[in-house]
């Protein structure tokens, strides 16, 4: 008899009354402990025990006012709700979170804030992933079906995730140095102008780079022809850029203290840098670079805890205050949700509800290439 | 009885080491071998390892000209920042060494303060102060002494001043500590059969606190070396050390068996240097300063 029919057992005896509470969760907690010693061979056991008895569920998110828009709108009334604390993390970056997760037990992460359909592909490819029961998240009736159909591409037709937002990783530039009509004559190539040589940054993002690589030479960023002219294009930035920028915080900081004039700049960031009265414009080129961000659920997590916490985060009132929170358009679709004044007048933002103008990275392709791409990028960047 | 009675007192050193060693082993030995058996497993495709034995990343972290020419970097750039360290430290090491004020104490102090402020934060402060809105342009402006503000910020210039700036505590200190224990007689004699003052120092004060010199040396070497916070954030495109790339293996590429070949190699390259250090400086020179 393997740990999980055993616990199965042990679970349906507590159920039925023929085991005390406190009986069972001894034996839970002796087994948590064995499975704390000894690692993998009772990792199924322990992942079971946390999904049992779920007193708190773990989201993990960007920070700042999102953070505080979630627990204000969606966490505390949860948990007035079902007596369930979530416990609010934060990370910097995707990778480093995902290498948490790797590092940690399952069940450890229960949900995050995902970046990309790509980075949804990573986690599933390692594993992580779960089928959630559309039906305990009632609120995804109000999600654009465009925003859903391509996790569902990754995970045969099911959600690990419900979609959240969305943006855009356009060129924001310094509206007193450069014109709106030089932008768009120049569209991705201004950032291997010479003529901006030190005024100029970027994202230290491999993707990013690659993406804008691609632009600038005039290619499909999601079926690039000519790798060597893209990298030719990436070493041309390199020696004209001032500084890569590692975090919207940075990305915002360089632009508004005038270190630079041009760089590629996440929508929402600039939307705040522009709310804040900074002469900074923003201009998407053709085939820029689209994403929409997710609340994944990972793998050995309570899961209709987690799926009720979804339903909560996906009710309008939340999504748009936290929507408006951080500049980034919510993922539900503005034909059949009011999303009030402030939301429609965001960079990216389509009204439609078909994002049919934008266009999002490939992540069979992407990923396809991650481990070559990101690992050259590293060396190209350090001046190879 | 007898023979147990003999060996007690052989076993005595290593009862009372016992958790001291326990640490080391615990702490640094084990997660070293973790790392170890990591280094020869390998990326697979989807980011997750390759277990078994493979001697890959070993070979390309060893052949690579990239990664060589990283460490050269590195190594330049820690050894510049160490020099520099010394340059600036030893002053004010030996002002307060010498001072006879009855504030000693808060003068001491005052160089400890920077450690209860974040490192990154401290970094960060410099932008605040080089950048082109930063204090400095803007008060080279308000004086007219320049009409365009100047792009001082990521460079390698930067990447070193915010090391010395990291570092240049653990220099005074060390260098204090020496100074410190130095008799003043010893100078007071020299005075006193007709040396200068600047015979005295250079024949007495200053060898007398080499060991405490040297031991600050080794440790703002080592340090600087091993950062990576410093380039990220003051450095430009091109300005990455070593510890760079082990953070980009581990996080950024998800490929944990090369980040562990890649630590071990900085790991293995440091104590060869420390080690080299001690054999030519000696190390009962170095414990000499903190006596």
């Amino acid at each position: 008899m393997d740990e999980t029919t055993r616990y199965q057992r042990l679970l349906e005896r507590f159920r039925n009354g023929d085991l005390e509470r406190r009986t069972f969760l001894t034996l839970l907690g002796a087994a948590s402990l064995g499975a704390g010693l000894t690692g993998g061979p009772l990792k199924g056991l322990q992942r079971q025990a946390l999904a049992a008895t779920p007193e708190s569920v773990r989201f993990d998110g960007w920070g700042g006012v999102v953070s505080e828009a979630f627990r204000k709108y969606a966490f505390d009334p949860y948990t007035k709700n079902t007596g369930i604390t979530v416990i609010d993390g934060t990370f910097a970056s995707g990778d480093e979170y995902l290498n948490r997760v790797k590092a940690g037990q399952e069940g450890e992460y229960n949900i995050f804030h995902a970046s990309g359909v790509f980075d949804y592909a990573r986690y599933v490819n390692l594993g992580y992933d779960v089928v959630l029961n559309e039906d305990n998240i009632p609120n995804l009736q109000y999600v654009m079906t465009a925003l859903m159909e391509p996790f569902r591409g990754v995970t045969g037709g099911k959600l690990s995730a419900a979609p959240y937002d969305y943006g855009t990783t356009g060129l924001a530039y310094n509206t007193e140095k450069i014109s709106k009509e030089e932008m768009e004559q120049k569209g991705a190539r201004i950032l291997i102008d010479p003529e901006y040589k030190g005024k100029i940054g970027g994202s230290g993002d491999w993707r990013t780079r690659i993406w804008y690589g691609a632009l600038a030479t005039d290619q499909d960023p999601n079926d690039i022809k000519d790798m060597d002219a893209v990298w030719d294009a990436i070493r041309a930035h390199r020696d004209l850029a001032l500084k890569y920028w590692g975090s919207g915080a940075e990305l915002m900081s360089l632009l508004a203290e005038g270190e630079i004039y041009v760089t590629e700049g996440w929508s929402g960031r600039i939307a705040a840098l522009q709310q804040q009265g900074h002469p900074i414009g923003y201009y998407d080129a053709p085939n820029g670079y689209a994403w929409q961000e997710c609340l994944m659920v990972l793998k050995g997590s309570p899961l209709e805890a987690c799926e009720e916490l979804l339903n909560f985060m996906l009710e309008p009132d939340v999504a748009i205050a936290v929507a408006e929170g951080q500049n980034y358009p919510p993922s539900l679709d503005p034909t059949k949700v009011d999303l009030g004044e402030k939301i429609p007048e965001l960079p990216a933002f389509d009204p439609t509800g078909k994002l049919a103008g934008l266009t999002f990275a490939s992540p069979a392709y992407w990923n396809g290439n991650e481990a070559e791409w990101s690992k050259t990028f590293g060396r190209v960047q350090k001046g190879y | 009885m007898a023979a147990s009675d003999a060996e007690a007192p052989g076993m005595r050193p290593w009862i009372l080491m016992s958790p001291a060693l326990g640490a080391v082993v615990l702490l640094l030995a084990i997660p070293i071998c973790f790392i170890l058996v990591y280094s020869f497993w390998l990326r697979s495709a989807v980011g997750s390892e390759q277990v078994g034995f493979h001697l890959d990343n070993w070979v390309e972290v060893l052949t690579d000209r990239f990664y060589r020419d990283i460490l050269l970097q590195t190594l330049r750039i820690a050894a510049i920042s160490a020099l520099l360290c010394i340059l600036l430290g030893y002053v004010p090491a030996y002002f307060i060494a010498r001072s006879t004020t009855r504030h000693k104490t808060v003068l001491i102090l005052l160089l400890m303060l920077p450690f209860w402020i974040s490192y990154i934060i401290r970094t960060m402060s410099w932008i605040n102060i080089l950048g082109v809105s930063g204090a400095l342009n803007v008060f080279l402006l308000w004086t007219g002494a320049i009409s365009e503000p100047l792009q001082i910020l990521y460079n390698e210039g930067t990447v070193i001043l915010g090391l010395v700036h990291f570092l240049l505590p653990f220099m005074i200190l060390n260098i204090y500590v020496s100074l410190d224990g130095i008799d003043p007689n010893l100078v007071d004699a020299a005075r006193s059969l007709g040396a200068t003052g600047w015979q005295a120092f250079l024949q007495i004060t200053l060898p007398l606190s080499l060991p405490g010199l040297a031991a600050g040396s080794l440790l703002c070497f080592v340090l600087g070396a091993g950062t990576y916070i410093t380039p990220m954030v003051l450095g430009g495109p091109r300005d990455a050390m070593f510890a760079n790339l082990v953070f980009e293996a581990i996080i950024t590429q998800l490929d944990w068996p090369l980040g562990s070949a890649l630590s071990l190699a900085l790991l293995v390259i440091l104590g060869s240097v420390v080690m080299l250090y001690t054999r030519f400086a000696g190390i009962g020179q170095l414990a000499k300063s903190f006596r």
